[in-house]
């Protein structure tokens, strides 16, 4: 994006210099074409099948200096925050270590606990379904709704759902759909995904939910005060909350032994989908499943520290059976995590209780923008997740990190995230899924390097006029090194020669 | 003790002095330095990309150069780290295992192995940042870590803290990704520009004169951005600092 040009005088003078230039009243009749709020830039565009561009997505947001300052302080504060807390607990190290052993035991052993879920939740009055895909999941949820009559569902933030398209196939067929989490209500306004498993508006500038809600529900599009807008929006949500006619969760922990579900939130918007009308359905991803209400104190520790760095969440709530007189299903999907679970180098992703802080710590992700993953799960948990929907698609993600390993560091469940994504790499170039001339030009540097007569001539030195990295590092038709960075200064010779010349020819090993 | 000295592609290019630096330095605690002539790389811009059967052969020639020293120290992290954690393209051969666990990051080497105390010859009357390069922390542990809860510690600082003069400075962001991430900068060169430009930013803000590492490819990133934006600091790997470099 370029820079707007600077607004001229019917002088000619730039309008800074008007007021000083021209007389009082001449100055007043200059009206300053209105600089609008920086527009918001958009995700990654989605060609069907097409593997997704994360960098020009990336770009487009960095170009947008208000957004990606605003996005990486803001994301970087949760990441201190986060780190403050850690700091406060002496055995944080030991928790990470705990949560992560009891998700590998149960995901070992998760058709017994699942059964043991699935029996104690219809003890307690609930109705369970199993779903294999997002298909049978939509299926099962608008048949609970169409028994019912229901025309509207409030429902609560659910990365699941999003996995599901659940929002999209649930218009289609009649229902509408009411989020009820702030920043959730805001992308669905802007039918826009949610950028972040946590805060899936943050990508967003108060002037861009003011835009969104001036659109929408009617608010003044030039006011884009906080309190404000959040005033809007109550107004406009909460008699559509009151009417509604069915309520829809997700789900963070699953408890076996009490065939209880946990909710975590910090707007109460859970117990609203959940207590406002007769029925509440709950998404719950297999994964999910915990053995035992004890677990959950492991987890309800970590969740909100490793999120947004505060010690809980406002709301954590367990829902055990429906209300007197009303109805509760929970809808289990599996929805692709059996294959995962199959996975040997991969299947450890399943651990993730989405709190977001690998996203938050990633300084791709922090530049770029959650959208610009164009997949439902953006930044590192997504770079592993994602291919495992669709392998073509999202073929590219891997390569959108530097493998710093900060990702695997703050997460609370110990996954190896930065580790598993240099794997999935090896995954897509053993399977076609990287660019032929990526692949050729891997292939033509593994044979220059493993050649020590080539690789020296191919070497640059100070009479060549080679301005270029070693060329195995740019051998496609363009340096793209020099568009942020300047070039090193090619020395008069190279340690080799230096040596040579300086230390004899003996330095060979025998 | 014979050791096997590893300069890396980047080194060897664009900056010989971190190589000469390194070389010295050794040679300074009485250590017999071998420069095996038929080096070439490590193999990690091949594996980084995902394409570990390219690299096997870069590897194999790793190892034939490198077996049967005592240790083989290269003065970068990152190499070291790929040698030792994720050089998997040949087969695990007694001598491959035993080349993969002898190779040692500078700093670590001179840390952990030679136990130096002092760096006598060394003055460095500056304002430094010293950078810690993701795979020499993350990897190798070089340093503790800001997203661990562990007690606080760092290899690199303790070695620089034995240069007369030299006044280590820190900045907001001391454990972010500079952007390198080796063919990283190249393939998604705007996300690691501008990391690389923020990193820049950082140890601008922070008044140091010099920023230092024991890796030379991420300063040669940060440099490249740092001049770009016409920023005063200047970048010096940790070797030439140790071995008495005067500017």
């Amino acid at each position: 994006m370029s820079t707007p040009p600077k607004p001229t005088t019917p002088a000619g003078r730039t309008s800074e210099g008007a007021s000083a230039n021209l007389t009082h009243g001449a100055g007043a009749s200059v009206t300053m074409p209105a600089r609008g709020p920086e527009p918001q830039p958009r995700g990654a565009v989605i060609r069907g099948n097409h593997p997704i561009d994360q960098a020009e997505a990336a770009k487009r947001f960095m170009a947008a200096p208000e957004h990606l300052a605003m996005h990486d302080q803001r994301l970087w504060d949760l990441r201190q925050k986060r780190d403050r807390q850690k700091d406060q607990i002496e055995e944080w190290e030991d928790l990470r270590q705990l949560a992560s052993d009891i998700k590998t035991h149960t995901l070992t052993h998760l058709d017994t606990y699942l059964e043991e879920f699935e029996k104690n939740a219809k003890a307690n009055g609930v109705h369970v379904h199993w779903a294999k895909d997002a298909a049978e999941h939509n299926a099962i949820v608008i048949d609970i709704l169409r028994s019912k009559n229901a025309k509207r569902l409030i429902k609560s933030k659910s990365m699941l759902t999003e996995e599901c398209g659940f929002r999209e196939y649930a218009g289609e067929h009649g229902i509408e759909v009411v989020e009820t989490d702030l920043g959730e209500r805001i992308q669905q306004l802007d039918d826009e995904a949610p950028s972040h498993v946590v805060v899936p508006a943050v990508h967003k500038l108060r002037t861009d939910v003011a835009a969104v809600f001036a659109k929408t529900i009617g608010s003044d599009p030039n006011d884009s005060d906080v309190a404000y807008l959040t005033e809007q929006q109550r107004d406009h949500t909460r008699p559509l909350i009151i009417g509604a006619d069915a309520g829809m969760t997700g789900c963070n922990f699953a408890i076996a032994e009490t065939g209880s579900v946990v909710v975590c939130t910090n707007e109460g918007n859970a117990d609203l989908s959940a207590n406002t009308t007769g029925l509440h359905i709950v998404s719950v991803g297999i994964e999910k499943i915990i053995p035992k209400c004890d677990d959950a104190a492991v987890f309800v520790r970590m969740l909100s520290r490793s999120a947004l760095g505060s010690p809980i969440t406002q709301y954590t709530s367990h829902f055990r059976g429906p209300r007197k007189g009303g109805e509760m299903h929970i809808v289990l999907v599996d929805n692709g995590r059996s294959d995962r679970l199959g996975m040997e180098k991969f299947w450890t992703s399943l651990k993730c209780i989405r709190c977001g802080a690998c996203m938050n710590t990633c300084p791709v992700f922090r530049r770029s923008g959650g959208l610009s993953y164009g997949a439902t799960y953006a930044g590192p948990i997504g770079l592993i997740i994602d291919p495992t929907f669709n392998r073509h698609k999202y073929s590219t993600l891997p390569f959108s990190s530097t493998l710093n390993g900060s990702c695997t560091n703050v997460c609370p469940v110990k996954i190896n995230i930065h580790e598993q994504i240099a794997d999935w790499r090896r995954v897509m170039a053993e399977n076609h899924e990287i660019p032929a001339f990526k692949k050729t030009m891997m292939k033509a540097a593994g044979m220059l390097l493993a050649s020590p007569k080539l690789y020296r001539a191919s070497l640059p030195t100070a009479d060549s006029a080679l301005r270029y990295l070693p060329r195995f590092i740019v051998y496609n038709r363009m340096n793209t090194w020099t568009r942020g960075r300047e070039m090193p200064s090619v020395p008069k010779e190279t340690f080799h020669q230096w040596y040579k010349k300086n230390r004899g020819k003996n330095g060979k090993k025998s | 003790m014979r050791v096997g000295l590893f300069v890396p592609c980047y080194v060897d290019a664009f900056h010989p002095e971190v190589g000469q630096a390194t070389l010295e330095l050794l040679e300074r605690f009485g250590v017999e330095v071998d420069y095996p002539f038929d080096q070439t790389c490590c193999g990690q811009p091949m594996t980084n990309t995902g394409c570990h059967e390219e690299s096997r052969a870069t590897e194999e020639l790793f190892v034939r150069n490198f077996s049967g020293h005592d240790y083989i120290v290269a003065p970068s992290g990152s190499c070291v780290n790929h040698v030792r954690h994720n050089f998997d393209a040949p087969e695990q051969t007694d001598d491959v295992k035993q080349v993969r666990a002898r190779t040692y990051e500078l700093v670590e080497f001179l840390h952990d192995i030679l136990k130096v105390d002092a760096f006598p010859w060394a003055e460095f009357p500056h304002k430094v940042v010293l950078h810690n390069n993701c795979n020499a922390l993350r990897g190798l542990n070089i340093a503790s870590m800001s997203e661990l809860r562990e007690a606080q510690y760092s290899k690199p600082r303790d070695l620089l803290d034995k240069v007369k003069g030299l006044e280590l400075v820190s900045i907001a962001r001391p454990d972010e990704c500079c952007g390198f991430g080796g063919t990283f900068s190249v393939f998604e060169e705007a996300v690691s520009a501008r990391m690389g430009q923020d990193k820049a930013r950082d140890q601008a803000r922070s008044g140091a004169e010099y920023v230092t590492s024991s890796d030379s490819s991420c300063l040669m990133h940060q440099e490249g951005c740092a001049k770009r934006l016409h920023l005063p600091q200047k970048y010096i790997h940790i070797s030439q600092i140790l071995n008495g470099a005067r500017i």
